[in-house]
Formats: C-alpha cells, sequence, structure tokens
C-alpha cells in the first residue's frame, strides 16, 4: 500500500491593523467610533495603570510585578469581546483584561502589594483570581467550561496564558479535554516572545502556537497580537462559537513582552536592544492612534483628555488601594478551610 | 439490614450523592462504561448518563484540573484516580489548587471536589497500584485526607466527603474492597469528617490506626483489653478523641501501611508527647511500612505491617 496524506494542517494568520494604521476594510470589525475610542481609552488606561505600577515597585510600594507593556492590545482587544457574566481564568500578566472589564484597579494596585484581598473578583464579574503557576489553570478553564455546558449555560469561558505555557503538560492535558468534551473554552495565548530568558525557538520548534490546536482537534489561529482589531475579532467569533456550541478555540495573540519578565528580572541579560527597538515600532497604542487621525476620531485635544481621564482614575486607585486597612492577623486563618479545625481555632488564638 | 462490601457501599453512596444533589457528577479513567477498574461506579453511567458519569482521557492532572474548574464552577465533581502511585501527577493541582483557591480568593471561590482512589498493599498488583502516601496530602492545609476501614464508614464518610465544602482526598483501601462484609443501612447517613470511631474499648492500650491497618489491629487485638482507634480522617485528625484514650491508658501502639518516616503515626506521637506526655506508662511504639520501595508483589507481605508484628509491639507496652 502507498503512503497517503491523512491530514494537513494549515494555519492562519488574522492582522487588520497595520504599524501605520492603515487597516483592511473587509476585515474590519463592526465598531463604531465611540467603540472604537473606548478600545483606545482601554489601552491608555492599561498602560497608564502599568507605567504606575512599575513606579510604585521602583518606590517600594509595590512588590515583584510583572509589567503588560506592549500587550495591551492582546488583552484589551480580546476582553472587549467578552461578556460580563463570562467565565475568566487568568495567568498573571493581564491587568489589561482586567480593566477592560472593569475589575476595580484600586483591587489590582493591591494584589501586587502582597494583599489577597485584591483578588476578590466583584460578585458580577467571574474573573478567577491570577494563576502564578504557569500554565496549571488551563484544566479549570475547560472544566468550567464543561460545567457550564452541563448546566445548560450560555456562558463562554476565557482562559489566558504565555507562550511558555504551552510547554507544560496541563496544556496538553487541557487543550484535549477541552477537544474530546468540545468544552466552550476559547484559549487566548500571549505569545510575547520571551518566557523570562528563554525565546519563542527554545520553547518549542513549531513555527506557531496556533497549530497546536489541530492536534487536539479544534481550530487554532494567530492574531496580530498588537492589532486590537484583530484579537478582537477573532476572540468575537470563537465565542460567538463557543456559545453556539462549536466547542474551543486557540488564539495566538503575536505580540512582544516590552519589558523585563518582572521587576525582578533584567532582560538587558539576554536579549538584543534591537530587537526591542523593532517592536517598538509595532506598538499596539500608537498604531490605533494612527488609524483614529485617519479617521478623525483622535486629535490633540482628545488625547489630553484621555491622558488626564487615567491619571486622575490611576491616582484614585492607588490611593483607594493604599488606605485600605490592613488585614487583622488572624485573618490568615479565616479562608483556608470553611470551618476551623480544633487546631487551627489554637493556632488561631496564639495570632491574637 | 443489608450485607455489603465496601465496593457495594461505596456505589450505593455515590449513587444516593447524584440522586440527592444535580451538582454532584462523576469522572476519571473508565468510571463510566466500565464502572471503574474495581467497579465502585458500576451502573451509575447508564444511569445518569455520559455527561454526568464522564470517562475522561488518560490524564491525572487534567482530570483533577479538569474538577477543579468544575467545583470552582459551583458542581460537586467527584474525581476518581485509578491508583494512589498516579496521583502524583495530579499532586500539583490538589497542592497549588484545590488547597489555595478559598484563600486565595479569599472565600470567593471555594473548591468542593472529592478526589477518590484505591490506596494500599495486599493485591498483588503491579509497581504504584499499592501506595499508602496519605501524609504527604495531610501536610497540605486546605485539604482533607479521610480514609474508611470498612463498608459502614466508606458510605458515611463518602456522603460527607461529597457534601463538604472543601476539597476532599478520599482514600479507600483496595485490600479491604470485597474482604469485609457488614450491615451498611440502604438509607443516606453521613459520618461527620473529623471523627474518630472506637473500634474496640479498652483500658491498657491505646491503639491507633486507620484505613486499611483497622482490620488488622483488629485481629492482632483480640484478647488484649485496648481503645483501638480508627480515625477515619487524618486531616483533620480527632486530636481530642486520642488524647483522652491516652490519658486514659498510658500506652500508645500506632499502626500504619506507610514508611514510617514522616508517616502519619509522625504526627499523632508528636501530639500526644506534646499534650500527654505524663500520663505515658511507656514508649510510644510504630508499627509501620518499612522505609523501603514498596516492592512487587513477591515481597510485598514483608513490607506489610503484620499481625503478629502488632502484637509484639502491643506486648512490648504492655511489659515496659
Amino acid at each position: 500500500m502507498p503512503e497517503e496524506t491523512i491530514g494537513s494542517c494549515t494555519v492562519k494568520r488574522l492582522s487588520i491593523l497595520d504599524p501605520q494604521g492603515n487597516a483592511d476594510e473587509i476585515l474590519l470589525p463592526p465598531l463604531r467610533g465611540e467603540d472604537i475610542r473606548r478600545l483606545y481609552e482601554l489601552l491608555v488606561l492599561s498602560r497608564t495603570f502599568d507605567g504606575r505600577a512599575l513606579a510604585l515597585q521602583r518606590e517600594g510600594r509595590l512588590g515583584t510585578y510583572p509589567s503588560i507593556l506592549g500587550q495591551e492590545a492582546a488583552q484589551v482587544g480580546s476582553a472587549f469581546a467578552l461578556e460580563k457574566s463570562d467565565w475568566v481564568f487568568p495567568s498573571f500578566r493581564e491587568m489589561g483584561m482586567h480593566i477592560t472589564l472593569g475589575y476595580p484597579m484600586h483591587l489590582l494596585y493591591q494584589y501586587w502589594a502582597g494583599d489577597e484581598r485584591g483578588l476578590v473578583s466583584p460578585d458580577d464579574l467571574n474573573i478567577l483570581p491570577v494563576c502564578v503557576a504557569v500554565g496549571t489553570h488551563i484544566p479549570h478553564a475547560v472544566g468550567a467550561a464543561m460545567a457550564a455546558s452541563y448546566r445548560g449555560d450560555r456562558n463562554a469561558v476565557v482562559c489566558y496564558f504565555g507562550d511558555g505555557a504551552t510547554s507544560k503538560g496541563d496544556f496538553h492535558e487541557g487543550l484535549n479535554m477541552a477537544g474530546v468534551f468540545r468544552a466552550p473554552v476559547v484559549f487566548i495565548c500571549q505569545n510575547n516572545q520571551w518566557a523570562i530568558s528563554v525565546p519563542y525557538d527554545h520553547q518549542t520548534a513549531a513555527p506557531s502556537l496556533a497549530q497546536k490546536a489541530w492536534g487536539y482537534g479544534f481550530e487554532g489561529i494567530q492574531v496580530d497580537g498588537n492589532d486590537v482589531f484583530a484579537v478582537y475579532r477573532a476572540t468575537r467569533a470563537a465565542l460567538e462559537k463557543a456559545r453556539s456550541g462549536g466547542g474551543p478555540t486557540f488564539i495566538e495573540c503575536h505580540t512582544y513582552r516590552m519589558a523585563d519578565h518582572t521587576t525582578a528580572d533584567d532582560a538587558s541579560r539576554y536579549r538584543p536592544p534591537e530587537e526591542v527597538a523593532d517592536w517598538r515600532d509595532k506598538d499596539p497604542v500608537l498604531r490605533l492612534r494612527r488609524f483614529m487621525t485617519q479617521r478623525r476620531l483622535w486629535n490633540e485635544e482628545y488625547e489630553r483628555r484621555v491622558l488626564d481621564e487615567a491619571t486622575a482614575a490611576v491616582d484614585e486607585a492607588v490611593r483607594r488601594a493604599e488606605s485600605a486597612p490592613k488585614p487583622a492577623a488572624t485573618e490568615i486563618f479565616d479562608y483556608t478551610n470553611a470551618e476551623l479545625s480544633p487546631r487551627q481555632e489554637r493556632q488561631r488564638k496564639e495570632t491574637g | 439490614m443489608p450485607q455489603m462490601n465496601m465496593v457495594q457501599a461505596l456505589n450505593l453512596a455515590l449513587r444516593q450523592e447524584m440522586e440527592r444533589d444535580p451538582n454532584v457528577l462523576l469522572l476519571g479513567e473508565d468510571v463510566g462504561r466500565d464502572g471503574g477498574v474495581f467497579r465502585i461506579s458500576e451502573g451509575l453511567q447508564e444511569e445518569f448518563g455520559a455527561d454526568r458519569v464522564i470517562d475522561t482521557p488518560l490524564a491525572e492532572s487534567g482530570i483533577v484540573g479538569t474538577a477543579i474548574g468544575m467545583a470552582l464552577y459551583g458542581l460537586r465533581p467527584v474525581a476518581e484516580i485509578q491508583f494512589m502511585g498516579f496521583i502524583y501527577a495530579a499532586f500539583d493541582q490538589l497542592c497549588s489548587h484545590a488547597a489555595r483557591i478559598r484563600s486565595r480568593s479569599r472565600g470567593r471561590f471555594t473548591c468542593p471536589l472529592v478526589v477518590r482512589t484505591p490506596y494500599g498493599a495486599g493485591i498483588k498488583a503491579p509497581e504504584l497500584h499499592e501506595e499508602s502516601t496519605e501524609a504527604f496530602f495531610c501536610h497540605m492545609p486546605g485539604i482533607k485526607v479521610v480514609v474508611p476501614s470498612g463498608p459502614y464508614s466508606a458510605k458515611g464518610l463518602l456522603a460527607a466527603a461529597i457534601r463538604d465544602p472543601d476539597p476532599v482526598v478520599f482514600l479507600e483501601p483496595t485490600r479491604l474492597y470485597r474482604l469485609i462484609r457488614e450491615e451498611v443501612p440502604e438509607e443516606k447517613y453521613t459520618i461527620p469528617l473529623g471523627q474518630a470511631r472506637l473500634a474496640r474499648e479498652g483500658d491498657d492500650i491505646t491503639v491507633i490506626s486507620w484505613g486499611s491497618m483497622v482490620e488488622r489491629s483488629l485481629k492482632a487485638t483480640e484478647g488484649y483489653r485496648v481503645d483501638l482507634l480508627d480515625l477515619q480522617t487524618l486531616s483533620p485528625f480527632d486530636e481530642e478523641a486520642v488524647l483522652a484514650s491516652v490519658r486514659k491508658t498510658g500506652r500508645v501502639v500506632i499502626v500504619q501501611e506507610a514508611a514510617e518516616t514522616c508517616g502519619f503515626g509522625a504526627e499523632l506521637s508528636a501530639t500526644i508527647a506534646a499534650r500527654a506526655i505524663l500520663h505515658l506508662r511507656a514508649p510510644i511504639v510504630r508499627v509501620a511500612g518499612f522505609d523501603v520501595t514498596m516492592p512487587l508483589p513477591k515481597l510485598e507481605d514483608h513490607y506489610i505491617p503484620s499481625v503478629e508484628r502488632i502484637g509484639k509491639a502491643l506486648d512490648e507496652v504492655l511489659t515496659y
């Protein structure tokens, strides 16, 4: 018997908005001017939040912090496509998603200052706590999606992670489960090219991450992750598919981590400055601004207003975070179990 | 009252909990069509459907991780890991997530999950099919560890574990699955977690055991006047029951199948030393598995604490 081809994988890449701000008119999602302005404002707010976090960390007012600089479009664009009732399983570098969904910014600052109370999602949002252990939350998203199907809810589940997570066993086990059970889940991988010091080509020999979905029996797509329209369009399509029983989708947002891995890292030790400079030209905020300028949705006065509003919102969030009353020492006992064991009761008394 | 073995009792508990609460569902390898390799979930997929008794791909971390996601969403999943030796692949999910979600989210999200797994030696099975490493899980705050020792306790403890608001690792002594038959009520009942059971009452020695070793300790203590405490829940364990008995008898033998070093018996010994040392009339003796790799079937009987070894320990503390 001769060899035959029993399958082949096509990997698509979606880009709508180029770095000069020119958009593909056919692919451009049907967003009104006010939606586009809202997207821009969210990008600016996310960047302002992030810049302030870095400054606060240098002043010793925040702990170790992972910057989202350069990845704002991947986060804002995807979250903009979500419904409030959807469930979100973040990793730890998605503050742009939080901000887009209306998660209170002061809670984010509180968390990154080392206070668990910052991870308490408001009741009208289903955003799970930050997952620090890379990729291990992927099966949780799949399980929640299976639970939504079981209950007959129309909620979709979104799981965020990075390129490093795709090397983990839980990525494989989670995506495999999602494929087998056609779970209504959207995997959003921010491929920012670097997992601390390990570059993409040491993370995988595959030419794209999107193609991995093919091995699990569902669709994967690469999008220009610095193109907010492409990210939004791909996420919206994937969510609609999930809600209508079409199963999971993997979206690889091809982007770049402009900053160090965290404030505890020094990326100049391992990556060439020319590479960073190349990506600066692909900046997600800049290109949307260029697009809006072409469409007369942007001018200097608008920019000043957006920046002022973002600064004021961040100022207020910092003030609220820093004026939160200190938690009681005994609070460490309050959430380990639903009820304290007699031994925990005794230990709790020791903390006063 | 009907006589049941542990397999039947566990099956009945699962069925009744699924009837009681539509949020309860089962998932694991071979739990559906095959009814589980030990038949614990026999007939349940036919009765409740394939979306409620879910045959999963072969992926322990994925099974527990997926079950965690279901629990976060509000369901009450019961995941099966086919043998305890394979739970290590899911250890990260249990310790990094199941145990911590309540705390991490300050109670906004919780993880009412049960992970059932057969454990222990004596069934002449291949490598990693006979582990008894319960102490790993007892060391992790946020996880409860429950170990039934017979059909009656298996049914009541499993029902309680499923209704518990926190994650429970539920260890089923494989060797006893079909060894013991006893009266088990058909109606629903629960046995509160965290409470020990007095399997035998007497004044001379406190014998503390759990799970697979209770049956052997019962045999070994025939003719002795002992309190035989079946802990039932290891985390949190019934400290007051242990101390009350020790204060009465002044002599302690701890019987565990797990390797001696850093086993749960060490925690018991330290607790007794800290809170009842002046009541002791003899050193605390641990009868435990040896600190060796769990042997294959040809040598396994040399590993598992025997009735003779337990008997020797009883005489040792009595004659000290």
